[in-house]
């Protein structure tokens, strides 16, 4: 349980990032921190104890004991979902920049137009 | 184990703590990017080795582009002193982290503690993905045979948002 809170903790850091910073790279960086918990709390959920990684090393033996390969599978999917998402907002944030020449989000609402 | 994970994850924490708080966005970058590798030694020990490699890239072209983008700006962060407003923001980041903290363990009370976890439809997986999917990896069994739809979803994702990176990127707008 301790782990499970520990990954807690850290998506609430990101989420106190997002809320506090006024500075769009920030922010990013905060929203990845979030993805990052998130992977790491599904890969806690699937973890068994003394168990393999999900390779089978050797296709004649019969069964052994792996950790659970479904949530790593729905994981390595979201990864790259993730590296998407995070270069477009990055793309936005520098195209913001080049507009206002300011990364301040507050500056960027007032000077509208 | 557990306490190696407990260890790691206290150090991420920090660097997070660091990558929000740092006045340099370089630094702040280099913390994340510790968060990103420290995640990837979580996935090794976590007997997660596909995962590994997949967060190896992803962390280092994340940083790649974060670099480039404050290369072609500033890595000045925004010094003005509190106000009202910030206030009024962090108390409702301290309320939100409490209230989540709350639920979040009443959500927990029902997993099962760690290591502990039960293979339930993953069973089917482990035991016939050689003999269905042809595939010795259990990861690209599943992800490339018994759940593809949810793949090509992914690859519909990663079109739309290159598609997007390169609308957003287009230095000249049409003109009618």
């Amino acid at each position: 349980m301790t782990l499970y809170l520990l990954c807690f903790v850290l998506f609430m850091v990101g989420i106190y990032g997002v809320l506090t910073r006024r500075n769009l790279i920030k922010i990013v960086i905060s929203l990845t921190i979030m993805e990052f918990s998130i992977f790491l709390m599904l890969a806690l959920v699937g973890y068994v104890s003394g168990g393999q990684a999900p390779l089978v090393l050797d296709p004649e033996t019969p069964y052994v004991q792996v950790v659970d390969p479904l949530p790593q599978a729905m994981v390595l999917t979201t990864l790259v979902i993730a590296l998407a998402t995070n270069s477009m907002l990055l793309t936005m944030a520098i195209r913001l920049y080049k507009k206002y020449g300011t990364f301040d989000i507050r500056k960027i609402n007032e000077l509208k137009g | 184990m557990e306490n190696l994970l407990v260890i790691l994850l206290v150090m991420m924490i920090v660097a997070a703590i660091m990558a929000i708080h740092a006045k340099d966005l370089l630094s702040s970058l280099i913390a994340q990017g510790f968060v990103g590798y420290g995640l990837v030694i979580c996935f090794i020990l976590l007997r997660a080795p596909d995962l590994a490699i997949v967060q190896i890239v992803v962390e280092t072209v994340t940083l790649i582009i974060m670099v480039s983008v404050l290369h072609d700006s500033t890595r000045k962060e925004i010094q003005v002193p509190a106000g009202k407003r910030d206030i009024y923001t962090y108390s409702l980041s301290f309320v939100l982290v409490g209230l989540m903290l709350y639920y979040f363990n009443r959500a927990i009370a029902t997993l099962n503690p760690f290591g502990d976890h039960a293979l339930r439809m993953s069973d089917f997986y482990a035991r016939e993905a050689v003999e269905l999917s042809g595939s010795t990896n259990l990861i690209k069994g599943v992800l490339w045979d018994f759940r593809a739809l949810d793949t090509f979803g992914e690859a519909t994702i990663l079109f739309a948002a290159a598609a997007g990176v390169m609308a957003i990127l287009r230095i000249k707008g049409r003109k009618e």
